[in-house]
């Protein structure tokens, strides 16, 4: 067994545990290509039925117009229903105060509008499309994540998670993180994309696009990232490694214009993904943070 | 497509779990393998470098590669498992990478839980101590099938080949007492690389393989496609599509053997039986899915099937089906076990309710030896007890079959997972210790 399909069999397993075990599963979709394969392996695990529960989407406002045409008609596809949780309006509704300045992001924002969103649906279980060697903290973390009534992560009060048996269990309140594919690298997911021919986001692909630097980054030239005067926009070929929304996704200089050219540029590549998120350089333990208030 | 993306398609997956003291070069090791085979990216080294100065050290400390958590950091210690990724291009490696300090009971047993493979590491100067010994227990316990002995530290033993050979002729006698699986021993420094990725030119003596080498060649899933097959029953697919009206799937992973379309399956525990007509993978139909596929049956017969029920194949030996269950135990709660307490078990897909009827012994953690009587199993403790289910489980020997034979406790009232369990079902395995 080629350690692919190994993978999709513990992802699809895992997958069919939530369905089993939780009453209002939700999936947590951002666009990005983890969450796309996530999507793809519900899909794989239930079919010829429909996938037992809904794609949940945090909108930050400032998302590429490509990735929304993208979610829509991947949602269309799969038979999916789709519930967009928006950061504009908790901003509105006064749940958050958006950050100022020229660094300023809704990433964190975001946490309230997800935790909002989960206790209005009753969502009792989201999954997540976290992998372990994204991050140190994640590396931590259990495939099934349990969360107290405020959201929270607590890394030093884990559930033993032993052999393949998941314990789901919470009290009134509580609900759970669970992250199918946990034990995927992201050769691995780059790998299973081009395996299983999955259509991706044009922007993972090579394109001419206005940009400007700063702190050595690729940003695009968009109007959610104000520009100060010295950061004048070029026109470069660029693509991106991973997707956030606007204003946290780095972009690579990059010719790959296919799937293949993709994965031989990532073999190559000396620097992680995560290297091109804005929101992880604030500070060392800037995920560990995050999770721990209820972040994805 | 180019041979190169070929073979990235075509790479097996080794899960290893490593074990040793404080101090004996574990996270050095890890980071070392990382390190050498060039999976450690520039932005991880520059973190790892910017926080080597900080703490003042003078070269750059890779065991800082693997401490995740700010505490940790700060702290200097490791709190629990951690999960780590690298490939080569034969193989794709996850390590469940466990502290050596005072949960490493519990810890050891969550991670030795999922691997195939064992890395013990000793320090080359103390030899084999205490510690040693029950790691080995726990690799026993866990029936890992390999064992490798990394002896670390040879640089400050001069690389003697004296030293190692005492220490390997010591740890032969250990292996051969707790039946551990296949064992290999190999003189390494962490700190150093030496026979870590590359052939040490200081072990002239050492003719064996490094331990990357060895990890590229030990064989993965060997002997699960003989066993007698399993399918614990996960979800029950029905499309409620026209399309497919009649459609009645159920949803599972393999957990033993292989099945084939045709074969005459009975279902546990109503003993009804059938025959397999299909095979689905998404839209693929198959003609037979192994261990650890995740496929889903559908049956000739409409039969009454749900969740926790488990489809073996009729010509197999059947799984024990008892309500009466022997296991062994890693308690892994600061609560105690209760004698007489009632408790939630998951098995496979199964749940039901049991409870604990006597603690036969537990395992004296120092001696290896057997403490039997008034005993108070406490977190870290390992026992042999005897449960009393509410519904009969469906179940192998742990020592067969590591998912059949494998059961967690539930805390009713937390539900937090209290127990680990190693289902033992013969006289020879319950008197299992030295």
């Amino acid at each position: 067994m080629t350690h692919l399909k190994e993978l999709e069999a513990e992802s699809i397993y895992i997958l069919r545990e939530v369905a089993a075990q939780f009453e209002r599963p939700a999936l947590l979709f951002s666009g990005g290509k983890d969450s796309i394969v996530m999507a793809y392996l519900a899909w794989k695990a239930f079919y010829p039925a429909a996938i037992p529960f809904p794609f949940v989407h945090i909108d930050t406002g400032h998302n590429f117009e490509e990735t929304l045409t993208y979610r829509d008609e991947l949602v269309q596809k799969l038979g999916a229903r789709l519930i967009v949780g928006s950061v504009e309006e908790s901003i509105r509704e006064g749940r958050v105060v958006e950050e100022k300045g020229y660094s300023a992001s809704r990433n964190k924002l975001q946490t309230v509008t997800l935790l909002d969103t989960l206790a209005r649906h009753k969502f009792d279980a989201a999954l997540g499309g976290a992998r372990r060697d994204e991050e140190k903290a994640r590396a931590k973390e259990r495939v099934f994540s349990h969360r107290d009534e405020f959201g929270q992560w607590d890394p030093k009060n884990q559930r033993p998670e032993l052999w393949n048996i998941f314990n789901g269990k919470k009290q009134p309140g509580e609900h759970f993180r669970v992250f199918p594919i946990s034990n995927w690298t992201e050769m691995d997911i780059w790998q299973y994309i081009l395996q299983e021919n999955i259509p991706l986001p044009s922007l993972y692909y090579t394109h001419e696009r206005e940009v400007f630097e700063r702190d050595g980054m690729l940003y695009a030239a968009l109007p959610a990232i104000p520009r100060r005067p010295e950061e004048v926009p070029f026109v470069e070929k660029v693509r991106c490694r991973t997707i956030g929304d606007i204003t946290c996704t780095g972009l690579t200089l990059s010719t790959a214009d296919s799937l293949e050219e993709i994965i031989t540029e990532i073999a190559g590549s000396r620097v992680t993904e995560r290297g091109g998120r804005a929101d992880d350089k604030r500070s060392e333990a800037a995920m560990e943070d995050r999770k721990k208030a209820g972040y994805f | 497509m180019s041979t190169q993306l070929n073979g990235y398609l075509n790479m097996e997956l080794l899960r290893f779990t490593t074990a040793g003291s404080v101090d004996d070069g574990k996270s050095t090791l890890i980071g070392r393998l990382l390190y050498d085979s060039k999976s450690i990216f520039e932005d991880q080294l520059q973190a790892v470098k910017e926080a080597s100065e900080r703490l003042g050290g003078d070269e750059v400390n890779l065991a800082l590669l693997t401490d995740g958590l700010r505490a940790e950091r700060e702290q200097g210690i490791t709190i629990d498992v951690a999960y780590r990724y690298f490939a080569t291009p034969n193989r794709k490696f996850i390590i469940a990478d466990t502290p050596g300090h005072i949960e490493y009971t519990r810890n050891m047993v969550t991670g030795a839980s999922t691997a195939d493979v064992a890395i013990i590491l000793i320090d080359a100067r103390n030899g084999i101590v205490e510690q040693t010994r029950r790691h080995a227990y726990i690799a026993s316990l866990l029936q890992l099938p390999h064992v490798i002995l990394a002896i670390n530290k040879m640089d400050l033993v001069d690389f003697s080949e004296e030293v190692y050979t005492t220490i390997r002729t010591e740890f032969e006698s250990i292996a051969a007492q707790l039946r551990l699986g296949t064992t290999y021993f190999l003189p390494i420094s962490a700190r150093d690389g030496d026979n870590v990725v590359d052939a040490s030119t200081r072990t002239p003596w050492y003719t064996g393989p490094t331990l990357l080498q060895l990890l590229e060649t030990i064989p993965v899933h060997n002997s699960l496609d003989d066993l007698p097959a399993r399918f614990p029953v996960q979800y029950i697919i029905r499309p409620h599509r026209s399309e497919f009206h009649d459609y009645r799937g159920y949803a599972g992973r393999v957990a033993g053997g292989c099945f084939k379309v045709g074969d005459a399956v009975t279902i546990l525990p109503s003993r009804t039986r059938s025959v397999i007509t299909a095979i689905d993978a998404g839209t693929v139909s198959l003609q037979e899915a192994a261990t650890p596929q995740s496929v889903t049956l559908r049956l000739a017969h409409n039969v009454d099937i749900s969740r926790g029920d488990m489809i073996v194949r009729t010509d197999d030996t059947p799984p024990t089906l008892s309500a009466q269950v022997t296991l062994m135990v890693c308690w892994l709660n600061h609560q105690p076990l209760r004698t007489g307490g009632r408790y939630i078990v998951r098995h496979t897909s199964d749940e039901t309710v049991a409870i604990i009827q006597k603690v036969h012994y537990k395992i004296d953690i120092q001696t290896l030896g057997q403490l039997s009587g008034e005993v108070r199993v406490d977190m870290n403790d390992i026992a042999c007890i005897r449960i009393k289910t509410l519904r009969p489980l469906k179940f192998d020997s742990y020592s067969t079959n590591r998912i059949s034979g494998s059961l967690v406790l539930i805390d009713e009232n937390t539900f937090e997972t209290v127990g680990a369990g190693m289902i033992v079902t013969d006289l020879e395995d319950e008197n299992f210790s030295i």
